[in-house]
């Protein structure tokens, strides 16, 4: 309904959030690309004189950044592959008839609600580490050398780490849609005289294909700005052995106080993450006009 | 229609599925019995931490004690509900113009608000750092607050408006024949028929804003810092500290684990922004 | 009271005109019926006449007094709608209180209104029920009840019969007009069904597209329909509509002639067609016939039982009396 009344008494209903969101990217964001191309840190005060593209130069070709994207991507890669997979197999197995079906969906989907920090000094210490963390223990009572995860293996480490943590995420939202599928689509398709094989690769996971792209893309988005997981199990190191973009733009900006640097890292990594928004808002949008 | 299954093959399911859930929820369940032992039994090899002996609750005093942990956990509680109720006077309005007033241009202001949350939080780390600096909002549970409002201003917009379209259009209508001005009708007849669905989105929210660990970690030190924050001090810690670390994160995540039991469907309704059903 | 007037109300939807502009009267206490296919815009016609949206162009008066500019609430009319659009969080009572609450009228003439309306729609059992827990049926009447306490000028319903089963339908139809009649209030009705429309109104508005195509009394439209869309959507079954030849026989592009008024034979008659489809009711039987130049199928309705099955050849006579001519602009020609 729509009435003259009602049409500008929505205006002003809707502006302090417009208003509010406006600031809050228009101000920061032209704040992060003006201060990419000065020569400002923090720690020497006074001119902040026109940089032009150094600090993008200094920011793309200084070793660290090559690094942090291959962190990036690999992290984003592996959370991405450990959490569709596995996330795929957790929602088939809990669609299945079962006793405590309930229960054992609580239990499934409770990692999600631990905070980063907490989940990773959990698993660093009480799991991880080489002498005191069960996988240790377990394993020097079996007589074999314990690993040491974050000394060897920092990365896979993480990765594991946040795995862990979204996995719950993409079951959930995996479980949500395949019960969405008509069971009598699967009926028909067992009368037409298809195995469970078929079943699920041309029914099943066509009908999946939607919630797997949004689990995807979600993920990503939110992947690609870890930060709290690597700040307290590794400080990015050892090096930049586990200093993702994110990261690395938080080392130059509050470590080494260099604004201008930061900001222009700062700036690749939106670009990236439009990105892959642009793919995402296309998918919400075609499901707005539903 | 389901087929009827037999008891044996559920059985397996339950035990397949029990043992999925099982691995997952250990690392919580694990903290929780670490958080009864002593320091020196919380180190022990596995089996003798269940079996063997040295349970106390002196953890959970000791974390208090020595670092004011009553304190960071109030600075939690604090910011989530803050952010949230801030959200909602914000959010409610928006959202009841777009569900009930759309224009054509509703989408486009939806689509991008959600885009807003999209943007990483590290690309405008430095001006937030320097804007708040500058107005002495750093370490403020007022800044925390405010920036915690704003991320995650989008979800709450987007869950309202979704649960405000599920009211029918036509019961609004009708108040409105009945002569209900547009208070009467938000006050009488929208906001009762809301309440579910903004006691989810509120839900959501605290959750969200508990468990955010950019700004939180970055914004504040030893004033206003919220649990997310407090834990960081364990990454470089003296001594023995497995049953402390136990301890501060069992009291740490619990309110959240609790809500999350009830949050599910919030939780899917909320982060896909609809692109799942 | 409870004379509406529009004058010349155009309403459109961005650039598209939903409806060009038009002119209608309203008597005070009249029983009028919008209907028309779907899209045909009797919702938005009355919609506007509500408040719920905003003329384009043009004047509505209310009892003589403008009241395009008014919003809903002041317009002193009452509205059923189609979903009924009840509060599903109040109880009945206290829907069927809520207009007299934003009116400040007084608790005990409330009370007084409430009884009184729950007496008439026979609701004094359920008044501390809640929706959800109501039948359909039911829930009709509340909504009913919520429009009468309000005392309006004029009662607008809005398809209130669509959601309910035939059954529940037909019952509903009488007692709607029943209440008509007791109240002597203007009521503006809209429904896509014809048969309701021809049993309930006074005056019926005809709409395609936006426009009107006839008003009059049901009879008046059933005995002289003013164009050829009028005389194929009143009735049922629909009339038999020719053109070509057999129109032209009569000087006319096209001709029409309900089933009702078609003799069937089994041995002559001016026309003749294989039956395709035969209905048997036993009070009625409907004939679908194929094979008439013209008209296919052309239906016939016959008293009683007429034993023709699928494949029989029929002759058919139409009542020359009952024939309706149209011109080439598909205007009645008297």
């Amino acid at each position: 309904m729509a009435t003259k009344a009602s049409r500008s008494a929505a205006r002003l209903m809707i502006s302090p959030a417009v208003i509010l969101l406006l600031g809050w990217m228009l101000v920061p964001l032209c704040m992060t690309i003006y201060f990419s191309f000065l020569y400002y840190n923090l720690l020497q005060p006074g001119a902040t004189p026109f940089a032009g593209w150094d600090n993008y130069y200094w920011f793309i070709t200084d070793p660290s950044f090559k690094d942090s994207i291959y962190n990036t991507l690999a992290l984003v890669g592996g959370v991405l592959c450990i959490t569709v997979f596995g996330g795929l197999g957790a929602a088939l197995l809990l669609d299945k008839p079962m006793f405590a079906q309930g229960f054992i969906r609580i239990l499934v989907i409770a990692p999600f609600f631990v905070m980063p920090t907490v989940s990773a000094l959990v698993w660093k210490n009480m799991f991880m580490n080489p002498v005191n963390g069960i996988f240790g223990r377990i394993v020097t009572g079996m007589g074999f050398p314990p690993i040491d995860f974050f000394g060897q293996y920092p990365l896979a480490s993480i990765i594991f780490i946040v795995s862990w943590m979204w996995l719950p995420f993409a079951t959930l939202i995996l479980l949500t849609a395949l019960q969405s599928l008509d069971q009598e689509q699967l009926e028909a398709a067992e009368m037409d005289g298809a195995n469970w094989w078929n079943r699920f690769f041309f029914i099943m996971l066509p009908h999946l294909a939607r919630a797997i792209t949004v689990v995807i893309l979600i993920q990503t988005i939110f992947l690609l700005s870890v930060f709290a997981e690597i700040l307290v199990t590794t400080n990015g190191g050892p090096g930049t052995a586990t200093t993702n973009l994110t990261y690395l733009i938080y080392v130059s900006s509050l470590l080494q106080f260099d604004v201008g640097m930061g900001s222009a890292g700062g700036v690749i990594a939106i670009i990236l993450a439009n990105i892959v928004a642009i793919f995402l808002m296309r998918m919400i949008g075609k499901n707005l006009d539903a | 229609m389901a087929r009827a299954v037999s008891t044996k093959t559920k059985s397996f399911n339950t035990a397949i599925a029990g043992t999925l859930g099982f691995l997952m929820f250990f690392p919580i369940l694990w903290i929780v019995i670490l958080s009864l032992k002593t320091e020196e039994n919380a180190i022990r090899a596995p089996l003798e931490v269940l079996f063997g002996s040295g349970w106390t609750t002196e953890s959970f005093s000791t974390v208090q004690a020595r670092s004011d942990y009553f304190k960071h956990f109030s600075n939690s509680v604090i910011i989530s509900v803050g952010s949230t109720f801030l959200g909602l006077l914000i959010a409610i309005p928006a959202a009841w113009s777009m569900a009930f007033v759309p224009s054509k241009h509703t989408k486009n202001i939806l689509m991008w608000m959600l885009s807003t949350k999209m943007l990483p939080p590290v690309g405008v780390l430095v001006p937030i750092y320097l804007i708040f600096r500058d107005f002495q909002l750093l370490d403020t549970r007022i800044g925390l607050t405010i920036v915690l409002t704003l991320i995650n201003l989008p979800i709450i917009v987007w869950m309202l408006y979704t649960y405000f379209r599920e009211i029918p259009g036509e019961i609004l209508e009708a108040a409105r024949m009945d002569g209900a001005s547009l208070r009467d009708e938000v006050l009488y007849v929208l906001t009762p028929m809301a309440i579910p669905g903004i006691a989810s989105t509120i839900l959501l929210n605290i959750i969200l804003a508990w468990n955010e660990a950019f700004w939180t970690i970055n914004l504040t030190a030893a004033n206003a810092a919220p649990l997310t924050a407090f834990i960081t001090s364990y990454s470089s810690p003296e001594g023995l500290f497995y049953a402390k670390l136990s301890a501060a994160s069992v009291m740490a995540i619990a309110p959240i684990l609790i809500m999350g039991w009830f949050s599910q469907k919030q939780l899917v309704r909320g982060l896909t922004f609809g692109a799942v059903k | 009271m409870g004379r509406i007037q529009l004058k010349k109300v155009q309403k459109k939807f961005g650039d598209v005109e939903v409806i060009p502009p038009l002119d209608l009267e309203i008597e005070d206490g009249e029983f009028v019926v919008f209907v028309g296919p779907s899209g045909c815009g009797k919702s938005t016609l009355l919609r506007l006449i509500a408040g719920l949206e905003d003329t384009t162009s043009g004047n509505i008066e209310i009892d003589g007094k403008d009241a395009t500019d008014l919003p809903p609430s002041k317009r002193r009319l009452a509205m059923v709608f189609q979903s009924y659009a009840l509060y599903p969080h109040m109880s009945v009572r206290k829907n069927i209180a809520f207009p007299m609450r934003m009116a400040k009228v007084s608790k005990e003439e409330q009370d007084k209104r409430i009884e009184a309306a729950a007496k008439a729609l026979n609701l004094t059992d359920y008044l501390d029920r809640k929706p959800g827990q109501l039948s359909g049926g039911q829930r009709q009447r509340v909504a009913i009840g919520r429009a009468i306490v309000r005392e309006p000028s004029a009662f607008l319903f809005d398809e209130p019969l669509s959601n309910l089963d035939a059954a529940l339908r037909v019952g509903m139809r009488m007692e709607i007009s029943e209440l008509h009649k007791k109240l002597d209030t203007t009521m503006v009705y809209v429904t896509h069904d014809q048969v309701e429309a021809m049993t309930m109104a006074d005056k019926i508005v005809v709409l395609q597209a936006g426009v009107i195509e006839q008003v009059g009394s049901p009879l008046e439209l059933y005995h002289t329909p003013r164009n050829v869309f009028v005389a194929g959507f009143i009735g049922s079954p629909k009339m038999n509509l020719m053109d070509g030849s057999e129109a032209a026989k009569h000087n006319a592009t096209t001709i029409g002639v309900r089933p009702e008024h078609i003799e069937v034979s089994t041995s002559a008659g001016e026309w003749q067609g294989t039956v395709g489809v035969a209905e048997h009711l036993g009070s009625d039987t409907f004939i679908h016939i194929h094979g008439v130049a013209g008209c296919d199928p052309m239906t016939v309705r016959a008293s009683g039982d007429v034993a023709v099955k699928h494949g029989d050849t029929v002759y058919l006579t139409p009542d020359a009396s009952q024939i309706h001519k149209f011109g080439a602009d598909g205007l009645r020609i008297s």
